[in-house]
């Protein structure tokens, strides 16, 4: 007998959740001597006020779209990916050599084959681990750490001595030249007549991340390798009995999710800075995290935790830029989410299942 | 490589070496009862900060000290409650507390001190002096050995003489004493301790409690002794660099202080050295900051001898019906 009905499994715990989580963060705002209702006001004003605001809500969502897909497939094999950040690294590594060695006519021809590298470089940092983990059992969470790590000092390296322009200080490569540069969200939509504003830098990528949420989705539930992947997530020992070969399977999971981390890079790097900087993906790696858990490790819920997060980002920098709420706020936000969501879900659940049970011998 | 230069290394290496010694212990505890611990990083970070602001109004280091072991010890019990109590997964909760203690920290700092994200820089007493040892002055003239009494062994803050201190302490709390005993069954076996009718939910609660401890010294160390106040992200990684230690010395007390003293060692020549001539072939710094985590994975993937966790590591223990 199941303990609770699904829609309180899949809606009302996560919602509770992240009711305390954004409460906690709340009181966060009252202790440092600042009004909550004025700064979310504020938060909805800045990220969805204007088409300037929604431009960088997007912009963030399409990262976290790609972060949190990344962490969810890898979740679905029961592996913890925590590479996200170094893999979306390589991945705008890759993006950087196909915009700058390749002479490309168009930005239409310069963005799969952008894609392309984007996602080779992420599935090949993801690789390592996932064959450590596979073949050696190298736990997969430290050995993503450690390449978060190595990933930060080798592009620290490639852009101090080899990618840096001459007679650069900066430790970045040159700026794309103009043919690789993704339209924006202004140019596709100018031709149907809606003016968006022009300085946003969300862009094509936005499609394509929206395009993955649902390639993840088909893959996940309606192939035979997602019914492997969530079978090895389940119970391994059942899944081998079936059959399914769990180094195939971590592989492959790995695969897909360094793949899906490092095409971020296709927005960040090729959409909106349009050159390769040292600490490109900004953390979007780690909210990844936060991103599955809270969507549940569903496309569907990462598009809407991905948005939630875009929000926040862009929200929280408009308050940081009008009151004395430092930026870091959505650090400690996206921490509760995390906590609540993820490792104190018990928390909810156990009061919770004990309510259903009650209710149901009540009625019975 | 003359002997001056090679004492101020080794002189660092020790200063360097110091917080990961110590975070590298906390964990030890912590992993060996069965508790997985990535949250060192936060801990260090949060136990950084409120030391720093502590000893920066009180004008106490002391005080301070005492402050930065509470912050850890909050987290601890976050980490307790998520995963002994509630049986939460480990991992995620340490990455939680880790984004807490970075957020919260620096909204903290510039709620109060209002100097972005910092403390006020620490003078007097508010900071960890160094110690000099009997007769390090009056020793230093006897060849070699005297500038090594007095230079490598003398003139550390006593933070630094807790945390090799507490090696040998930990060696014998943990292989000699009956509590010991249970700490390590706990992580090996937990059903046989409970069958032998000792809590393994108290014995799980005393580890995270004492790695909360010794993660606060580790990050008062940062800001009071090793630095003269907190700045926004100033652990830089170090409680994974401990958490890497951690496995190279198998979880066992005496080998991290070596495996801290290589890594230390390694951040201090890092430090000294923007890149290493290796007789024409030049070693750039940025693998000297990548060499402690590629280490690691090197000896996890039982390259270079087998790293086995605990047994019971990363799971919650449920009591059998």
């Amino acid at each position: 007998m199941e303990k609770m009905p699904k829609w309180a499994d899949v809606l009302l715990i996560p919602l509770i959740s992240l009711v305390i989580a954004f409460a906690l963060s709340g009181l966060v705002i009252v202790a440092i001597g600042e009004d909550p209702v004025a700064a979310v006001s504020l938060m909805i004003k800045g990220a969805l006020g204007s088409t300037y605001g929604w431009g960088y809500t997007l912009y963030y969502a399409t990262n976290f779209i790609f972060t949190g897909l990344a962490v969810s497939v890898a979740f679905h094999a029961r592996l913890f990916n925590i590479g996200g950040e170094g893999q979306a690294t390589l991945g705008g590594l890759g993006v950087a050599m196909v915009c700058l060695y390749v002479p490309w006519p168009h930005w239409s021809m310069a963005l799969p084959a952008a894609m392309v590298a984007a996602a080779l470089f992420g599935a090949a940092w993801a690789a390592i681990p996932a064959w450590l983990q596979a073949k050696r059992g190298s736990h997969i969470v430290i050995t993503t750490i450690m390449f978060n790590f190595i990933s930060a000092a080798l592009l620290n390296y490639l852009l101090v001595n080899l990618m840096r322009p001459p007679r650069s200080m900066d430790p970045a490569t040159a700026k794309f030249p103009e043919a690789t540069h993704l339209p924006t969200l202004h140019d596709m939509l100018a031709p149907i007549g809606i003016n968006f504003s022009k300085a946003a830098p969300a862009n094509i990528s936005l499609l394509f991340a929206l395009l993955a949420c649902v390639l993840v989705w088909a893959l996940i539930w309606r192939t035979r390798l997602g019914y492997e992947i969530r079978a090895y997530g389940q119970s391994e020992r059942a899944a081998v009995y079936a059959g399914i070969s769990p180094v195939r399977i971590t592989m492959l999971a790995m695969l897909i999710s360094g793949a899906l981390a490092g095409l971020m890079a296709i927005n960040n790097v090729m959409g909106e800075a349009e050159r390769l900087v040292m600490n490109a993906p900004e953390g979007a790696g780690f909210i990844g995290i936060a991103v599955a858990l809270m969507g549940r490790n569903h496309p569907f819920g990462v598009l809407l935790a991905a948005l939630l997060f875009g929000f926040l980002y862009q929200g929280g920098s408009q308050v940081a830029l009008w009151t004395s709420i430092p930026r870091e706020l959505i650090v400690v936000i996206q921490a509760l989410v995390i906590l609540f969501t993820g490792a104190l879900d018990n928390m909810v659940r156990m009061p919770l299942e004990r309510l259903f049970l009650s209710l149901r011998k009540g009625k019975s | 490589m003359d002997f001056v230069t090679a004492l101020q290394i080794a002189d660092s290496t020790v200063r360097l070496a110091t917080p990961l010694l110590l975070a590298c212990l906390a964990g030890l505890y912590s992993e060996r009862a069965g508790i997985f611990d990535i949250g060192l990083e936060g801990k260090m970070l949060a136990a950084a900060f409120l030391s720093g602001a502590v000893a920066a109004v009180t004008g106490n280091v002391w005080i301070g000290l005492l402050g930065g072991i509470a912050a850890s010890m909050a987290l601890s019990v976050v980490h307790g409650l998520a995963s002994i109590t509630f049986r939460g997964n480990q991992l995620i909760s340490g990455v939680a507390i880790n984004f807490l203690a970075s957020g919260l920290t620096v909204v903290i700092a510039q709620d109060w001190f209002e100097q972005g994200g910092r403390t006020p820089s620490l003078i007097g007493g508010a900071r960890f002096t160094p110690i000099t040892l009997p007769f390090a002055d009056a020793l230093a003239g006897v060849p070699v050995l005297g500038p090594i009494y007095k230079e490598l062994i003398s003139g550390h803050t006593i933070l630094v003489y807790i945390a090799f201190l507490m090696v040998p302490a930990t060696w014998w709390l943990l292989y000699r004493t009956r509590f010991g005993l249970r700490l390590r069954a706990v992580g090996e076996a937990p059903e046989a301790v409970d069958t032998a009718g000792i809590s393994v939910i108290g014995i799980r609660y005393m580890a995270v409690g004492i790695c909360g401890v010794l993660c606060g010294v580790a990050g008062a160390y940062m800001a009071t002794a090793l630095q003269a106040g907190f700045v926004q992200e100033m652990t830089a990684g170090r409680g994974y660099v401990a958490l890497a230690a951690l496995i190279f010395a198998k979880w066992r007390p005496w080998h991290a202080l070596w495996a801290t003293l290589l890594f230390g060692f390694l951040q201090a020549v890092a430090l000294r050295y923007q890149n290493i001539d290796l007789g024409g072939f030049t070693v750039p710094v940025q693998v000297m900051d990548a060499l402690p985590y590629i280490l690691t994975v090197l000896i996890l993937a039982g390259f270079v001898g087998k790293a086995i966790p605990p047994r019971a590591g990363g799971a919650p223990y449920v009591k059998e019906r």
